[in-house]
Formats: C-alpha cells, sequence, structure tokens
C-alpha cells in the first residue's frame, strides 16, 4: 500500500471512529490530542486499524506514535 | 415512612417513542407485535416479537458515551431524558443534588453474544474494543445513566426476571420512604433483539400464531397459546414529597404500595400462595382495602397457565368487579422492563381518564370468566391502580399507584 492509499484511508477511519473532522487530522499533529484519546479509545484505535489494515498493533507500540506521521510511517513498516 | 410521589415519567416501547404516542397507541388499543422474518432463518420456532425503532443518538450523547451503551441503554436514555424532562430536572439540578438510579434489567445477551463470536474468530480478546465490557455486563442500564445524567446517589440495577422493572419501583420506593434518598431515578429495560430471546422461544413460551401478528398475544383468552416478548424501556422519577414541594414540582401521583413475595416452589410454574400474598402486602402497606383499587393492569403475559393463576389471585382477593385489563396484549411480553412500563401506561390512563383494553380477549376461560376483564377502551376515572409482576424463579411483585391529592 502506498502512503498516500495509507494517509487516505487512516483519515477516513480515524475522522469516522473518533468524530473528528478530516482536517484537523495534520501530518504534524498530536494523535493523542487531536484524537482527545484515553486509554479505552486506544483500544479501540487497535480494533480499527485491525479491522482497515489487518494486523494487531501492540498497545506499547503506541509509545513511538506522537504524530499522524509516526503514525504512517509505523503502518508502512508494518504493511512493508 | 415518607410520603413518595412521582414527577416524571418516561417510556419508549412498541407503542410508541414518548408518552404522547404510547397514550394514543392504548386508547385505541392498537397492536406492537409484527412477524420478524429474520428471527425464523436462525431458527426460532415463533418469529413474533415487539417493533421497537432504534433510537438515533449521535449529537445527543457523544461517542465515549454511546461505546459504552447496550441497546437496552439506548432505549432507557429516551425514557430517562423524557421523565427528567416532565419532572423539570435537569444536569445543573443533578450537579446540586443527589438522586439514585435503580433499572430493573436481567441480560444484555447481544452484547455477550457478539464479543464471543469475535473473540473465537479474532482469538484476540483486544480486538473486542472498549464498549464490549460495558455492555455486557447486566449493570448496563445503569452503568450508562449514571454517567450520562451525573447521578450520585444509589446506582444498581435490579434483576429478578420478569419482576424486574416492578421491584425496581419498589426499591426505590422503599429508599425514598426512609430516607435513604431523597429522589431515584427507576425504570425497566428490556433488549428485543433475537440473541435476547432464543432460549425464551426455545422452552416453546411464545405463541405460535405468526399469521396473525397482532393477534397472537390474547392474555386471558381461553384460545391463547404463549407470549409474544417485547421490549423498550420505562422511567420514573420517584422523589420525596418534601423534596417535590421543595423545588415546586408537579407532582404526577404517589407511590402508596409495594408487596412482594417469592413462590419459593416451580422455576418456571406460577403459585396462587405467593400471588396473593404480594397483593395483599400491597394493600396493607397502602392501608387500602381491595375496593379502592379502581384499576388492575395484569401481568398475564398470554401463556396457558400464568394467567389462568392471575386471575384466581386477582379474583380472591378483589372478587369480581374490578377492572383488569393485560397491556401484553398490545406489547407482548416487555420482560425485564414490563413492571416499569405497566406502572407508565396505568398512569397514562389514569392521567387521560379511560382503561385501555385487553385487546383479542374473546373468550373467557374457566378463571378469567371471574374477573372483570375490559376488552374495549373505557373511559373511566382511575385514582388507585395497582400493577402486578411475576417472574421466574416466583419472583412476585404489586405496586399501587394513587393520584396525588
Amino acid at each position: 500500500m502506498t502512503r498516500e492509499k495509507i494517509v487516505e484511508t487512516t483519515k477516513e477511519f480515524l475522522a469516522e471512529e473518533f468524530e473528528v473532522s478530516v482536517d484537523v487530522i495534520k501530518d504534524d499533529a498530536d494523535l493523542q490530542e487531536t484524537l482527545d484519546l484515553d486509554s479505552l479509545d486506544y483500544v479501540d484505535l487497535v480494533v480499527i486499524i485491525e479491522e482497515n489494515f489487518g494486523f494487531k498493533v501492540e498497545q506499547n507500540d503506541f509509545t513511538d506514535i506522537k504524530t499522524f506521521s509516526d503514525f504512517y510511517g509505523y503502518v508502512e513498516k508494518k504493511l512493508g | 415512612m415518607r410520603r413518595v410521589v412521582i414527577t416524571g415519567t418516561g417510556i419508549y416501547s412498541s407503542l410508541g417513542i414518548n408518552k404522547a404516542e404510547v397514550t394514543d397507541s392504548l386508547y385505541k388499543g392498537k397492536s406492537g407485535i409484527i412477524y420478524d422474518e429474520p428471527r425464523k432463518e436462525i431458527g426460532f420456532r415463533s418469529a413474533l416479537t415487539g417493533s421497537v425503532p432504534t433510537p438515533n443518538l449521535k449529537g445527543q450523547l457523544d461517542r465515549r458515551q454511546r461505546k459504552s451503551m447496550a441497546e437496552q441503554c439506548d432505549y432507557a436514555y429516551c425514557s430517562t431524558k423524557e421523565a427528567l424532562d416532565e419532572a423539570g430536572i435537569d444536569m445543573d439540578f443533578l450537579a446540586q443534588n443527589e438522586a439514585g438510579v435503580i433499572f430493573g434489567n436481567d441480560s444484555s445477551s447481544k452484547a455477550v453474544i457478539e464479543s464471543v463470536d469475535v473473540v473465537r474468530a479474532k482469538g484476540d480478546t483486544t480486538l473486542l474494543g472498549s464498549g464490549s465490557i460495558f455492555q455486557s455486563m447486566n449493570c448496563t442500564v445503569t452503568m450508562n445513566l449514571s454517567t450520562i445524567f451525573k447521578l450520585r446517589g444509589i446506582n444498581m440495577t435490579l434483576s429478578a426476571a420478569c419482576a424486574s422493572g416492578s421491584h425496581s419501583v419498589g426499591m426505590g420506593y422503599i429508599l425514598v420512604a426512609h430516607g435513604y434518598q431523597d429522589m431515584v431515578v427507576c425504570g425497566g429495560a428490556q433488549e428485543i433483539n433475537p440473541n435476547a430471546m432464543a432460549s425464551f422461544d426455545g422452552i416453546s413460551a411464545f405463541s405460535a400464531n405468526e399469521a396473525n401478528p397482532t393477534k397472537a398475544s390474547k392474555p386471558f383468552d381461553k384460545d391463547r397459546d404463549g407470549l409474544v416478548p417485547g421490549g423498550g424501556a420505562a422511567t420514573l422519577i420517584l422523589e420525596s414529597l418534601e423534596s417535590a414541594q421543595a423545588r415546586g414540582a408537579n407532582i404526577i401521583a404517589e407511590v402508596v404500595g409495594y408487596g412482594f413475595s417469592s413462590n419459593g416452589e416451580h422455576i418456571s410454574n406460577p403459585n396462587l400462595d405467593g400471588q396473593v400474598r404480594s397483593l395483599e402486602m400491597a394493600l396493607k402497606q397502602g392501608n387500602l382495602n381491595p375496593s379502592d383499587i379502581d384499576y388492575i393492569n395484569a401481568h398475564a403475559t398470554s401463556t396457558p397457565i400464568g394467567d389462568s393463576f392471575e386471575a384466581q389471585a386477582i379474583h380472591k382477593v378483589f372478587g369480581s368487579e374490578t377492572p383488569v385489563s393485560s397491556t401484553k396484549s398490545m406489547t407482548g411480553h416487555e420482560c425485564w422492563m414490563a413492571g416499569a412500563s405497566e406502572l407508565v401506561y396505568s398512569m397514562l390512563m389514569m392521567k387521560n381518564g379511560f382503561v385501555a383494553p385487553n385487546i383479542n380477549f374473546e373468550n373467557p376461560d374457566e378463571f378469567s370468566e371471574k374477573i372483570n376483564i375490559f376488552a374495549a377502551t373505557e373511559e373511566r376515572t382511575l385514582k388507585t391502580i395497582l400493577s402486578n409482576s411475576f417472574g421466574f424463579g416466583g419472583t412476585n411483585s404489586s405496586v399501587i399507584i394513587k393520584q396525588y391529592d
């Protein structure tokens, strides 16, 4: 999957799941702050990532994911 | 003991999604029962069910709130919002005053079954997501209502089979009457999906009259052949008289009696002694004579054995004159919610001056011919009503409500 497609898919499912505008999902924005994630929301994030990209994120992996750009890079690596 | 009044009610059921719609259905004797083909496809003996629309709560509740709510919580949110609005209670009031919540609910089958399906398919519990645990527990309704409405008093779910909703009102009444709480949000909620009803269908408890859905539930009629499942939610705001007066609330009615008993016998068959004790206890507590009761909303579910025992119990305690009807003829059996919803139905009749019909009651049997069942709507002043609920395991509950003087 190309990075462009990863970004497009991610924006779509995050906006849908967390009920935010696609416009606020910017590459350098903080993922936790933008989506207003608490510990329970991270569980739901694991679920929708698995549904959309077919792999399961271990919760510890989120430690290194600060921005959306970090997330796209992480997905690229996992799918790579 | 303090006097306990009702200052708000709400209803969401197969008869309508608010009190105005439900009052109209009750008056017209309109059935909420349908034939639901998908039940047949998954092996149901009877595909009959009450039909309850799915509320769209997006825009009313945020994602985090909705995520934790099982189906019956959606209904309970709607009925509770309506009840609180009628009672004139807003979030500011609840932030300043302690209100409790007790709801009858005895299953959350859909959430449990779907979570098991996911775990079996994915082999990973994390993939259940965050909402599953909060939807799956029996206390899902009170857990969610207390969180949404910031209720800070007693917080519990009452599970007592088909008497759950009635006992929840009874327990709220006890807590307010004895001064433990000034206000308790009481009610009952019932999921209506096939998962919730499969095991009930499995014991052949449901009517097989699939050709005539609106005619299938016929409590007390000699040709009744089983119940029809229904669902939704109902809410009653119970409050001490002092609390209601202090805030200038509109007082709708007063809870004056709560009787209860357990049969201590068979797990599904009723018993006359238990029902009679429940009725007599409610009357005694209200310091009432049987002739003081203007209307009995019967538990009668349309099962051959259940209705015959209740007809005998009513005849033994009240004789042959007191008006009786079972609104389950229109709603089907709303199970965990029934005790609460039938109190709301009865209060709507009280407010609007009529007895709702026991539709489909065409021919009595040897027991129902001895009591005064209203098969058609009748304009009538109702000052004091009694509602029965009897559940599996022999749990019995009778609640008496009186117009407020």
